[in-house]
């Protein structure tokens, strides 16, 4: 009995934390790089579509949004069926050419990600469909969510 | 007497607060940090087309399909439920000559897809769905028979992956909306 008793007490207690703030610094610096600070305030509102077979992008630094759905006014009503880029609503489809071909010249390898509103028709989505193909910015992806 | 002030003071700056300081910094980026990925149904659409007339296709090799305004859609002009929409294009794409009005080989086939513009979206969101869903079939099973092992679990810009994409290339085409 002794044994074990004088054997516990040489034992040392407690973790050793001098190599904690490299630690916390390792975790920081990795939060800090895959962190995207800014997302865009929405100014319409979507209810994203659900689908099975679907594919995740992986780089997210390719995709560009573009956004469709009912335009948020004040006091919860819901608008017209607005298209918007980044921060701004677009006024003129004629716009949308020019913007994408700007930003297909920075990044060829683009990807356009449709952020649609489920509840939206389909004829605006193909407007944006044509001026993307004026663009020549032909990768698109219908983002959806899974059926939970 | 200036020699002695200095000797009293300590040279190094204090660093027990750094863990600290490290770890507030750390807790708003936890915070602010959205792991969550991407996903949605990707697609190439075609390239607006020159002078130059496209190469005819012939009628076995195309599958039209088109959602209308109601909401309805049409294969080849017969009105057909969403759910069977899968096994319509897998045994389109898959005929491989079998059936005269069905399409030559997985390589010749191509779906076209029409819309209104009053097609409700998330109609044609179920519709690409099911018609992604076919080629994802195939590809698995021809993932299984090649290699055995599912086509999802294939490397990314792998050979093997690249042969089977090559097997059951993804020809969907987006028609030219009517003017107007």
């Amino acid at each position: 009995m002794s044994k074990f008793k004088k054997k516990q007490a040489g034992t040392k207690q407690g973790v050793p934390t001098s190599a904690m703030p490299d630690v916390v610094f390792m975790l920081l610096i990795f939060f800090m790089v895959t962190t995207v600070l800014r997302e865009v305030e929405l100014q319409v509102q979507i209810e994203y579509a659900q689908a099975e077979n679907i594919e995740k992008i992986e780089e997210k630094r390719l995709v560009s949004y573009i956004y469709i759905g009912p335009e948020r006014l004040s006091g919860n009503r819901l608008g017209e069926t607005r298209v918007q880029i980044d921060d701004g609503l677009i006024e003129d489809m004629g716009e949308i050419r020019n913007i994408m071909y700007d930003k297909l010249m920075e990044e060829p390898r683009m990807i356009v990600s449709l952020r649609v509103d489920q509840d939206s028709e389909f004829g605006i989505v193909t407007d944006v469909q044509q001026e993307l193909r004026h663009a020549n910015a032909l990768r698109i992806n219908y983002s959806t969510r899974r059926d939970i | 007497m200036l020699n002695k002030k200095r000797n009293r003071e300590s040279g190094e700056i204090d660093g027990s607060s750094l863990a600290d300081i490290a770890f507030l910094l750390l807790i708003f980026f936890l915070v602010v940090t959205t792991i969550d990925v991407d996903t949605g149904i990707g697609l190439v659409l075609p390239p607006i087309p020159d002078d130059i007339e496209p190469p005819p296709v012939r009628e076995r090799n195309l599958m039209n399909i088109l959602v209308n305004a109601q909401g309805m859609v049409l294969i080849n002009e017969q009105p057909a439920a969403i759910n069977t929409i899968r096994e319509r294009v897998r045994e389109f794409v898959n005929n491989n000559g079998a059936d005269p009005d069905l399409s030559e080989s997985p390589d010749d086939a191509i779906v076209s897809i029409k819309t209104d513009r009053q097609t409700p979206y998330n109609v044609y969101i179920d519709m690409l769905d099911e018609v992604m869903g076919a080629y994802e079939e195939l590809r698995h099973q021809a993932s299984m028979d090649r290699f055995g092992v599912p086509y999802s679990s294939l490397e990314r810009q792998s050979a093997q992956r690249e042969e089977i994409q090559e097997m059951f290339p993804k020809r969907i085409s987006i028609a030219e909306p009517d003017e107007g």
